[in-house]
């Protein structure tokens, strides 16, 4: 990782690398910390004494429902979004793959909606889904259902899925169509000389091979869905009704910033924060083999 | 293709177009209802085709606002949106680049505890640590600046690891030789090492600059004032809003502000926008 070829020692590294490092103390490292000391103190209610409490907030998180419930809609939540937006954009991409003429063309009208904002693609579904004017509520009760995922708790989770998922696509769409680009020609003309027909090397070879990608973007998907989703719920459902979509990163910001619970709010960040190291650190175990491939 | 379907070919064709449609689907609806009045956005069911009054709408979103909004439109807004991202992706890629360098290309005491406390950050986003950040941000004095939006996203271990290993790739040669020619580092930094990773540089800049675009959790968090409010958050206070007077056009309207600039840098730089993202990934 050092060149062989390098500089002798001097103070012109240090000097280098103190803008970053600065950055990393003063906005990472210290503010994770403070998370950390602050998840063993429990504050009153004014702010005017705070007492060390040892595991206390974790003991209160695990015996607390509401918090396993969060939990709960956080985990159904992200797969829910993963296996929409990936299989969508999976079936898109091989589709793509086959086609000669307009593959370009796909792709640019494919893949835009990755530049939309969190908050902006939130903003369109709540607006075609409005109980009372949106367009596809209209639809929908025109065919005899009648939506209002204001009231209704499974029809907000729908939404908030399909919201994410939605612009989740492009990115996936971009990984499997660069995955099914890299899968070497000759495997697929083999296996058509063998008499196997488009549906038959698609389950048998190229979705095999393909599994490297796939796993990569399971883990980027839900690592997604966990903590960059926050605008599409703050904007579609605020969490409700009745935290029916309370997701673990919107509980942090609602009890920390709202609710004033300090010390439980640091404590649910730091069992957030092992959730992410957890996700990274699979995530670059899998790079490595994914090299090998 | 490995044979000749011509059913197969078109049955793609089909598939393919339907998920542009159901792609496109939110933003046509958007479009129109940016493109009407205010008085045909109560009328049920709402238009499909496109209206006559796309630019009154777009005059409205950009100067006046909505009606709850003391009459500001969203310019400011978009210019502070611009401001943010402008600074969150050069100074990310300038950090980033130094860092990179003296890590590759130095050998120094601390230079592995530096990478991994680098490295460390990739594992924490905003969204885990909003509390105690906030604080820090608020004893500095940072909230509702420019500084404070933009330098605590800065830090990004993505970055420099991409940087790091572009200069891995870089012969050893190139250093060799303009050590010969009498190179300091930093000449060495400036003529050889900046103009051979200007592609992954503007990559990334692309990349980044959507991040920052689009940042929403931490811009809520640390402005109060109206003047710092960025076009993204201005969406969210029309909704808000919205609940007392439905202005569907206005709001349809500036998100559909919100999303152009990004939308253009992925469609016009859509190569360098695909090389930034595969790569940041690996």
């Amino acid at each position: 990782m050092l060149k062989n070829v390098h500089f002798g020692p001097s103070v012109l590294p240090f000097l280098l690398v103190f803008p970053q490092i600065v950055v990393t103390l003063v906005f990472f490292i210290w503010p994770a910390s403070q998370a950390l000391y602050q998840s063993l103190l429990l504050e009153d209610a004014f702010g005017l004494k705070t007492e060390f409490v040892w595991f206390k907030n974790f003991e209160e998180l695990i015996h607390d429902p509401l918090y396993w419930s969060s939990f709960e809609i956080t985990v159904v939540f992200s797969f829910l979004v993963a296996f929409l937006s990936m299989s969508f954009a999976l079936v898109l991409a091989i589709f793509a793959d086959r086609v000669i003429k307009g593959s370009g063309a796909y792709r640019t009208l494919l893949i835009w909606p990755y530049a939309v904002a969190p908050v902006t693609a939130g903003a369109l579904w709540v607006f075609m889904f409005n109980p009372t004017l949106g367009i596809i509520s209209y639809a929908l009760s025109a065919l005899g259902y009648e939506w209002n995922h204001q009231l209704n708790g499974g029809e907000a989770m729908a939404l908030v899925v399909m919201a994410s998922a939605w612009k989740q696509v492009a990115y996936n769409f971009l990984f499997f169509l660069a995955g099914l680009q890299s899968i070497p020609k000759s495997l697929i003309e083999a296996a058509a000389i063998d008499g196997a027909g488009p549906l038959r090397r698609t389950f048998d070879i190229i979705l095999p091979l393909l599994s490297p990608t796939t796993f990569f973007l399971l883990v980027i998907n839900i690592v997604y869905a966990f903590f960059e989703t926050f605008g599409v719920i703050h904007v579609v459902t605020a969490g409700g009704p009745a935290g029916a979509t309370n997701i673990l990163v919107y509980k942090v910001f609602n009890d920390g910033f709202v609710g004033l619970d300090l010390g439980g709010s640091a404590a649910q960040s730091v069992i957030l924060m092992i959730i992410v190291i957890g996700l990274t650190v699979i995530q670059f175990k899998y790079v490595e083999k994914r090299v090998a491939y | 293709m490995v044979e000749n379907r011509p059913l197969l070919t078109i049955f793609s064709h089909i598939m393919l177009l339907f998920g542009v449609a159901v792609i496109a689907l939110p933003i046509w609806i958007m479009f129109v209802a940016a493109s009407h009045p205010e008085i045909r956005m109560t009328q049920v069911p709402l238009p499909m085709l496109p209206g006559g009054y796309f630019f009154e709408n777009l005059d409205i979103a950009l100067n006046r606002g909505m009606s709850g909004m003391d009459g500001n439109g969203v310019a400011y807004m978009m210019l502070n949106s611009l401001i943010m991202a402008m600074m969150i992706a050069v100074g990310k890629i300038a950090i980033s680049l130094l860092s990179a360098f003296a890590i590759v290309y130095f050998r120094f005491p601390f230079r592995m505890f530096f990478f991994w406390m680098i490295f460390v950050t990739l594992m924490l986003p905003v969204e885990v640590r909003i509390l105690p950040t906030y604080e820090v941000v608020a004893n500095l004095g940072m909230l509702d600046s420019y500084w404070g939006l933009s330098i605590p996203l800065i830090a990004s271990a993505t970055a420099t690891f991409m940087f790091r290993q572009v200069f891995l790739t870089i012969p050893d040669e190139m250093l060799e030789a303009a050590r010969i020619d009498g190179a300091g580092p930093m000449r060495f930094f400036w003529d050889i090492l900046i103009p051979m990773s200007r592609t992954n540089i503007a990559a990334l800049f692309v990349i980044l600059f959507i991040y920052g675009w689009n940042q929403y959790l931490w811009p809520l968090l640390i402005t109060s004032e109206p003047g710092m409010y960025t076009v993204v958050m201005g969406i969210k206070q029309m909704l808000e809003a919205a609940e007392q007077v439905p202005q569907w056009n206005v709001i349809m309207m500036t998100a559909l502000l919100a999303m152009l600039p990004p939308i253009f840098v992925v469609i016009f730089m859509q190569s360098l926008f695909v090389k930034g993202l595969t790569e940041t990934e690996k």
